[in-house]
């Protein structure tokens, strides 16, 4: 039995002679340190995985008519600083003259919300969106079929296709019994693109945009421009090109790349992973409080013990090393036992609630195991060091005294 | 030649209590010397836990000067009070006062290691414990599984496992039967004979009979 060995010993021991009342305070920590150490995972898998859809289509550029605010939504217009709501044929030429050495330049047609009808009359709403058949073919993938080759030919996203039972061959009727309406054949049905910045292809049915300007009588009226990029890092030197030409006199264009989404998003996630450990925190408080109280009892208990220690010889420090001991071992166990368990519990809550464990043995993911630990034990110390400098400061000879 | 192991120079202790001050020592004077086997006698109430806890440097003088083995207590820090505690004195309680966490062995080596730091390998421990009847068997158990006789004397092995100079004894034998409390004051009588000091607080003259010099306390002074 080494010298630190007999007051670490005797603190083992006061643990075990209240075995009971140790494994709650414990069990406390360990709790706290699940809440945590999950919520941490779950955000920073969150983060992940959506940072990962976004700089999936990192490369891309959108631009949009100005609508007073900063983007602003394709086809939705509000107060705008003049009349058209959408871009205009000589300003997707100019975006083309500034942008067509960076990358490939491509207009979307859209009309969003629109009445469809599919088999048996099942009505339902979808965004249509207008391309050229090459825009098309460079843009989007098909999972089954091709892309339209007549005018009535039409894709759709895998994800509408699902909703209406929508296969190879179906019919859809665009637009609303009360104006004008043209039925369409599917002969492609496109496979997931996601969170996308430029098209929301997976809900929507894209058509050639000689139907589209035909149907809706919206030639050269584009919602968005979309640049693909060649390079990321020219996104800077175009966005200022074309803010400088085309919003020379006042503000007709905006233009968002999918950097500026990617850090708005992943701050948002990352506030409100902060915000839900916080709450989950709360439970590591009511914990500490469990502890501060467990390491009180034990104070209150052994002041005779205490007294005889001082008595024969032990100094203050040793008597407050004792009882942070006692303490660092509730709340190193309970910890421990909190990371053992936040591994699988995290593990199925990633799974159930993203749906990807594709990054959960990331550091950034497996991080908040060791956090948790550190703040449960942490907790843990901080809470039994008022007992033990209670402990430590008691008056021998009144400690001696007590029962 | 003998010395002075002890001073006490008129040494006064006051309690401040919220009912008002209360006198527990009161400019009380004397000297013990070395090697020396006094008793300490007075009614309840007189000073003598009080004067003991004073010689057991658990508490320091209002007024006076106590010197045990030549250090002014009433000059020195927590810490140096509590080495001097750990090298020089060592205290036998009425209620045997062992760490029932600990074994009976444990207990003896506890200050040993509290002193060197390292656990015993020399063997003292064990020497101890058999020296006062304790066998390696019963060396093993912790205190509630002793007898109050054999709890005693893990505490007699206690309080010398660091050699000390001086052996405080409050009480020694004042929750023991009378065979088991001969049996022990006989054992602080070798001590003596090998040259240890010891100073014993007792209300029972038979007791008091083992001791060299008995002083009486009275109302915090000497009778």
């Amino acid at each position: 039995m080494k010298f630190k060995d007999i007051l670490f010993t005797l603190s083992i021991r006061s643990i075990r002679l209240h075995m009971l009342r140790s494994i709650l305070s414990a069990l406390g920590i360990t709790i706290g340190v699940i809440a945590i150490s999950a919520m941490g995972m779950l955000g920073a898998n969150m983060t992940l995985v959506v940072t990962k859809q976004i700089s999936s289509m990192g490369n891309t550029m959108v631009v949009t008519h100005y609508t007073g605010g900063g983007g602003g939504s394709p086809g939705f217009s509000s107060s705008s600083s003049s009349d058209k709501d959408y871009i205009t044929q000589s300003q997707f030429d100019k975006i083309k003259q500034i942008a067509g050495k960076y990358g490939t330049v491509y207009a979307i047609y859209t009309e969003n919300g629109e009445t469809i009808y599919t088999g048996n009359d099942v009505k339902g709403r979808a965004t249509i969106y207008g391309l050229s058949s090459a825009d098309m073919q460079n843009v989007l993938t098909i999972q089954n079929g091709t892309f339209p080759r007549s005018g009535t030919d039409v894709v759709v996203g895998n994800q509408l296709a699902e909703r209406q039972g929508l296969k190879i061959g179906s019919k859809i009727t665009i637009g609303d019994e009360d104006s004008s309406q043209q039925r369409v054949r599917v002969v492609g049905i496109l496979k997931s693109r996601g969170l996308s910045s430029d098209l929301r292809s997976d809900s929507a049915i894209i058509t050639s945009d000689d139907f589209f300007t035909s149907f809706y009588d919206k030639e050269g009226q584009f919602s968005q421009v979309t640049i693909l990029l060649n390079n990321v890092n020219d996104s800077a030197v175009i966005k200022s090109a074309i803010v400088s030409q085309l919003n020379k006199k006042e503000d007709t264009v905006s233009v968002s790349d999918s950097s500026n989404q990617a850090s708005t998003i992943t701050s948002t996630i990352s506030t409100l992973t902060t915000f839900i450990m916080a709450i989950a925190g709360i439970s590591l408080v009511v914990a500490a409080v469990s502890i501060f109280n467990v390491m009180m009892m034990s104070v209150t208990e052994r002041i005779h013990e205490i007294g005889i220690l001082r008595s024969i010889g032990t100094q203050k420090d040793e008597i407050m090393r004792m009882f942070v001991y006692e303490a660092s071992v509730i709340g190193i166990l309970g910890s421990t036992m909190g990371a053992v368990l936040s591994f699988a519990i995290g593990y199925l809550v990633v799974a159930m609630l993203i749906g990807s464990t594709e990054f959960f043995f990331t550091w950034q993911s497996l991080f908040y195991l060791p956090l948790g630990v550190c703040i449960g034990t942490g907790i843990c110390l901080v809470s039994g060091v008022y007992p033990a400098w209670m402990a430590a400061n008691l008056d021998p000879v009144e400690a001696l005294r007590a029962e | 030649m003998t010395s002075s192991i002890v001073e006490v120079c008129n040494v006064t202790k006051i309690y401040s209590l919220l009912s008002g001050d209360v006198v527990a020592l009161d400019d009380l004077s004397m000297s013990i010397e070395d090697g020396e086997f006094v008793a300490i006698m007075g009614p309840s109430g007189s000073g003598k836990s009080t004067l003991m806890n004073q010689l057991g440097c658990l508490d320091v003088p209002t007024k006076g000067e106590l010197r045990i083995a030549g250090k002014n207590i009433r000059t020195l820090n927590d810490r140096e009070l509590t080495r001097l505690r750990l090298n020089t004195l060592g205290y036998i309680f009425q209620r045997y006062n062992l760490i029932p966490l600990l074994s009976a062995y444990e207990n003896v080596e506890y200050p040993y290691i509290m002193k060197h730091r390292i656990p015993d390998n020399t063997g003292r421990v064990r020497g101890l414990l058999e020296a006062v009847g304790i066998d390696r068997k019963l060396a093993r158990h912790k205190p509630p599984e002793l007898s109050g006789g054999q709890q005693q004397r893990v505490a007699v092995a206690r309080a010398l496992v660091n050699d000390p100079k001086i052996l405080l004894c409050d009480e020694p034998t004042g929750n023991l039967d009378s065979k088991t409390g001969a049996q022990i004051m006989k054992m602080l009588s070798e001590l003596n004979e090998k040259g240890h000091t010891i100073i014993m607080v007792t209300h029972n003259p038979e007791t008091a009979k083992y001791a060299d010099r008995t002083i009486v306390i009275r109302d915090g002074r000497i009778a």
